[in-house]
């Protein structure tokens, strides 16, 4: 798998969703989305509770299968990718991803052995230091503050620097300056290449960060056009939609 | 309405007018030597076990299409044939120590073949208690309790076997004279279309649903 | 990275979190302890326990204590959702599956540890009489409970009202594995031991070990996709 992943990046350029549709039972979580998402932009996922958000990261994720639609990574299906495909993405979940009763080194060290990345060691080694966790790094993760926690996550969902990082609530917990960095580590991403997916209900703080925004209400997919601060651009889409 | 809708009524009244006619069929056979009036029993026993041993076939292989294929079609066909599994071994459960006391002095004597009965009717109970409470995405988790179960089938025989045998051995069936073998073929056959006719039902029923949670989804587009 | 490096890796980081809060292993064993002394109530007449009695209430003992033991090791991939990080990563999905197993079987293995002895001490089982047709008997009953277990418990990990499905599930499933431990420890037990008979009910554990074993990681990728 790991001869996949060392393919040339640029069969990797977009991750398109075509009139994906998922329903559970009679609720329909997402009804007909059609998404295009492109390395180096950072894509803003909004909408109230319930909307859909968590489905939509869940089917890019390839872990909830939709319905109806395709999806395509780069060239392929995720069919045609196979297990290979898993290894360049990289979710950031609502729940963190993170063994409690491990500590944060040993958290990241056995996801870095479970991606098959060389040198683990050293490659935990520069996460924990990018979350700035490197004093606390044999510390049991269950005794750390909500924020540590989604520091040490994200580190932990780009371990195997994927090329389709997809973030839920990224700023929960976080202080202004963890915010901030994580913005700026965003950013980096997009400049490397990444495909960035995030959903948040933080206007303000993805103002600095999103390169395209849509929302999701009841599941249908809903641009927001313009340059405008997001919270207006939010509210006007909401109202073109009840309209 | 589908072809199989039609076939329906057809099946149902084939099987009333089967077991309307099925007690003068059973009236023909002689009594049994040791068992008198009692063994007749069994001409309603054996057919509901085979009823119930087809039923938990269908719903294992329809249960294992679902589980790789995931087409809802085979997970109507599954939790049916479970229904019917459990239905009918309600009647096998019933009229299997009615036939015991007689036989052997005692409701239950933990034969072999009757425990087994019980081990595989509570296998497909826990089939559906699964699809009752266990949430959404269940019936995939059920799939499984299908599949496993159907396979478990000759290792509940073997393993209840090694423990216990008293009931009558197999080669009872070949070898029972004809004045009682066409009431117990007549009987069968009985059962057997009851089983497909209330499969249909039951098929029709989960298509309906599955129809009108389609509507309420394009109501709401 | 191989299956099995993938497997064992999962393993040893369940390994790692039981060595550091010995939850699991306390509490199963405490659990098993308390299932032999009520069955001593049951089964212990005049200062001896009934005839056959020692193997059931070994195996029921174990068979409790270990349900118990499923349901936590899987909670504790509940909480942070782990187990769908497990399946996000890019290893083999049956992987995922037989590091879970191991480290069960390991669990399961130190439950008897700890029964065994204490039903010798307590019920005259004659344990040290046919050790190795014992051990195989404990060892392919173990493995066909946890093989079945393992699948299911983490198929429930989703599921509301997991707790009570479990048992639920995994009694009918697993019975002819429990029946063959139970009647093969049985057979070794009697006073006069029917190794024959043992034999047999081992010859039976393995077939049904290889069978669902082969069928749990063939199911495991496709049950646990949403």
């Amino acid at each position: 798998m790991s001869a996949a992943a060392s393919d040339s990046p640029s069969d990797f350029s977009r991750v398109r969703l075509q009139g994906i549709s998922r329903h559970y039972g009679r609720r329909r979580a997402l009804a007909n989305v059609t998404l295009d998402c492109a390395a180096g932009v950072v894509t803003g996922l909004f909408g109230p509770n319930g909307a859909g958000k968590s489905t939509l990261l869940g089917v890019l994720s390839t872990f909830v299968r939709p319905s109806s639609g395709a999806i395509s990574y780069g060239d392929r299906t995720a069919e045609q990718w196979g297990d290979a495909l898993r290894s360049r993405i990289g979710v950031l979940g609502h729940d963190l991803f993170l063994y409690g009763d491990l500590t944060a080194f040993e958290n990241l060290l056995f996801f870095a052995r479970l991606y098959g990345l060389p040198n683990p060691g050293e490659v935990v080694a520069r996460a924990l230091d990018k979350a700035r966790l490197t004093d606390r790094a044999h510390d049991r993760v269950g005794a750390f503050s909500r924020g540590l926690r989604q520091r040490l996550a994200l580190e932990r969902a780009l371990i195997h620097s994927p090329q389709l990082v997809l973030l839920d609530e990224p700023f929960t917990g976080l202080d202004d300056a963890s915010a901030a960095l994580l913005i700026e580590r965003l950013r980096q991403l997009a400049t490397s290449g990444a495909i960035v997916v995030m959903a948040t209900h933080d206007f303000d703080l993805a103002d600095g960060v999103v390169d395209e925004a849509v929302c999701l209400s009841s599941g249908r997919l809903v641009p927001m056009p313009g340059a405008g601060p997001l919270r207006q651009r939010y509210r006007d889409a909401l109202s073109r939609e009840r309209a | 309405m589908s072809r199989s809708d039609r076939l329906v009524p057809i099946l149902l009244a084939i099987a009333g007018a089967m077991f309307a006619a099925a007690p003068f069929v059973i009236d023909t056979a002689p009594d049994e030597s040791t068992m008198g009036l009692v063994q007749r029993i069994f001409y309603f026993h054996f057919p509901s076990a085979m009823s119930m041993l087809i039923s938990a076939l269908i719903c294992g292989v329809a249960s294992a299409m679902f589980l790789f294929r995931r087409d809802p079609r085979a997970d109507r066909v599954a939790v049916s044939a479970a229904e019917l599994t459990v239905v009918f071994g309600i009647m096998t459960l019933v009229t299997g120590p009615l036939w015991g006391r007689k036989a052997w002095g005692v409701y239950w004597a933990w034969d072999a073949r009757i425990t087994s009965t019980f081990v595989m009717w509570m296998v497909f109970n826990a089939y559906l208690l699964l699809r009752r409470f266990g949430g959404a995405g269940s019936e995939v988790l059920a799939a499984a309790v299908g599949l496993f179960g159907m396979v478990l089938v000759p290792f509940i025989r073997w393993s209840v076997d090694l423990w216990r045998t008293l009931h009558p051995s197999t080669s009872v069936l070949p070898n029972l004279p004809v004045s009682m073998g066409i009431p117990l073929y007549f009987c069968w056959a009985a059962f057997t279309v009851l089983l497909v006719a209330l499969l249909l039902i039951r098929m029709r029923l989960e298509r309906q649903r599955a129809w009108l949670d389609d509507a309420y989804l394009s109501v709401e587009d | 990275m191989g299956v099995l490096r993938a497997a064992w890796l999962i393993a040893r980081k369940d390994f790692r979190i039981e060595v550091r809060s010995r939850e699991l292993i306390y509490t199963a064993i405490f659990f098993a302890v308390a299932c032999l002394l009520i069955f001593a109530f049951a089964f212990v007449y005049n200062g001896r326990a009934i005839d056959h009695a020692a193997a059931g209430i070994v195996w029921v003992s174990i068979v409790f204590a270990g349900t118990l033991a499923l349901g936590r090791t899987f909670e504790r991939e509940r909480q942070g959702d782990t187990l769908r990080a497990l399946l996000l990563s890019p290893v083999e999905r049956p992987a995922i599956y037989l590091g879970k197993l191991m480290a069960m079987l390991v669990f399961l293995t130190g439950i008897v540890v700890v029964i065994l002895p204490l039903s010798a001490l307590l019920f005259d089982a004659p344990i040290f009489r046919t050790p190795g047709l014992l051990a195989a008997i404990l060892a392919t009953g173990i493995l066909g409970f946890a093989a079945v277990g393992t699948l299911f418990s983490a198929m429930l990990v989703r599921a509301s009202s997991r707790d009570v499905l479990l048992p639920i599930v995994l009694y009918p499933l697993t019975l002819p594995a429990l029946i063959g431990g139970m009647q093969g420890t049985v057979a070794l037990f009697s006073t006069e031991p029917d190794l024959a008979l043992a034999q047999n009910w081992l010859a039976m554990l393995i077939f049904f070990d290889v069978v669902f074993v082969i069928l749990a990681l063939w199911t495991f990728a496709p049950a646990m996709r949403e």
